[in-house]
């Protein structure tokens, strides 16, 4: 009952749109979307209803985001002559 | 835009999950000490399972679920009230997680197979199709948080044929928040709030819950970069010290949220003290219907009360339920002595195993905490 998924709309007449999760088309209500909305436009759905178009900016940012996040030096985050306690590596990654 | 827009949204990089996993078990070992944190959205625990996520965080690193499964938290009066209107011979449409949700003599389903007409609806908007198709009054059983109740508010300032009857279930989760920071024995240390419920509610509704509380909230999205960023946005403040309200999902999230849904929500609903299941009685747990409403109000036209269905004797496996403790974050589904044993998927005993959002469910379909 309680999942957001992201789509991109195909088509839309007045309040309702069709809108595809990747292969699967679904109509769409638009009542309560945040911003008008357009062919093309990415939007989260959540129970038949569009809550949040949302902006390819937005998408471009998260990726940065998560880059800068992922880049940053592990070794700049510690403070200088404090290495993790023993047993409290980093554990190994899979 | 010069980089492609990944399928479907997901951000799934392999390399950049592995350098936040190792930024997590940093920030916890910064931390020198265990830390137990809280997510409120069975959305989240699907996505950690489905992904392993749980498998590759620091040891002493804990995420439990807290009270974010509605499925588990409809009261089972509620859900009584709902089968005694089906026996009144009234046809009853739900959201199909609630069929095997016991109430306290029996399941919407059980109902169904004795006869009781109970369909199962994919939203609002296909509920009003089948009430205007129809000149019987219908029923539509109205569960889920805030996310699902903007659509039954839509739906009712949207014209709604006359023989459509909402019996409102809905909940608010930050009123469940509160008590869960306020019990006693919780440990948690920060809270991972859904990004999907706060597209609609904004971030700021959890400023005053961090001032109160001092503790650190992160809006987090669903995919496992998403997750693990926000993990790594909560542990780094516990291990500084800090409790503030961070947005980890901005792609969907803004600080007032959702204008136009938050503005339909309140013209149709009121907060209203609710018990939520095996919780506790949360005040302004609840959303009811405000009287302008009362036509297509259930209570009001059928008179119909909680209490209706005569009490029953619980059956005695019910009573070691933890579903509970584990919504309030004091207990993990492997603590349960019935988890795995008497208690499965294909027989549930509480709620947290019925429904595809609840913790035991989650777990035991993806074989964690089984021994
Ligand atoms: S395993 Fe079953 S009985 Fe135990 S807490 Fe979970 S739902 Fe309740």
């Amino acid at each position: 009952m309680c999942l957001g998924v992201p789509g991109k709309i195909v088509s839309i007449d007045d309040m309702v749109g069709v809108v595809d999760f990747w292969g699967v088309k679904r109509d769409v209500a638009m009542h309560i979307v945040d911003e008008p909305v357009a062919v093309g436009d990415y939007v989260l759905v959540h129970v038949g209803f569009a809550i949040r178009r949302i902006p390819e900016e937005e998408i471009a940012e998260t990726l940065s985001f998560f880059e800068q996040m992922a880049a940053e030096d592990l070794e700049g985050l510690s403070p200088p002559g404090a290495p993790p306690k023993p047993g409290t590596e980093p554990e190994a990654l899979p | 835009m010069t980089q492609a827009t990944p399928r479907r949204l997901e951000f799934r990089d392999v390399a950049q999950g592995k350098a936040m996993r190792a930024r997590l078990s940093h920030a916890v070992a910064q931390a020198g000490r265990p830390v137990t944190l809280m997510h409120v959205c069975g959305s989240h625990e699907q996505a950690m399972a489905r992904y392993g996520l749980r498998a590759s965080f620091p040891k002493d690193l804990h995420v439990q679920m807290g009270p974010g499964c509605p499925v588990c938290v409809t009261d089972a009066p509620e859900i009584d009230a709902c089968i005694a209107l089906a026996a009144r011979g009234l046809r009853v449409l739900t959201y199909g997680d609630m069929l095997r949700v016991p109430g306290r003599a029996m399941s919407l389903e059980d109902a169904r197979a004795g006869g009781a007409r109970v369909e199962v609806v994919y939203g609002a908007t296909q509920a009003a199709q089948i009430a205007r198709a129809s000149s019987d009054p219908v029923v539509f059983f109205a569960t889920g948080f805030e996310t699902t109740a903007v659509a039954t508010a839509a739906l009712l300032l949207d014209d709604p044929p006359d023989n459509l009857v909402i019996l409102s279930a809905h909940k608010w989760v930050p009123a469940a928040m509160e008590i869960v920071a306020q019990t006693p024995e919780s440990k948690i240390e920060g809270f991972l709030a859904a990004g999907h419920a706060a597209t609609i509610t904004g971030y700021g509704i959890f400023e005053r819950f961090v001032e109160r509380y001092r503790v650190p909230v992160v809006v987090g999205g669903f995919e496992p970069l998403d997750i693990l960023s926000a993990l790594v946005l909560l542990v780094e403040q516990v291990s500084a010290g800090k409790a503030e309200v961070v947005n980890a999902f901005p792609r969907c999230v803004s600080r007032e949220g959702n204008k136009k849904a938050l503005s339909a929500l309140w013209r149709v609903f009121d907060m209203a003290d609710g018990e939520w299941r095996g919780i506790a009685r949360i005040p302004s747990g609840n959303l009811a219907l405000k009287p302008e409403f009362a036509k297509w109000d259930a209570r009001e036209r059928f008179g119909v009360e909680l209490a209706e269905a005569p009490p029953v004797e619980e059956r005695a496996s019910a009573a070691e339920c933890l579903c509970g403790k584990i919504m309030s974050g004091i207990a993990e589904p492997n603590d349960c002595p019935l988890f795995g044993k008497a208690c499965r998927p294909d027989a549930p005993i509480g709620a947290c195993m019925v429904s595809s959002e609840g913790a035991c469910r989650i777990w035991h379909e993806h074989g964690l905490g089984l021994r």
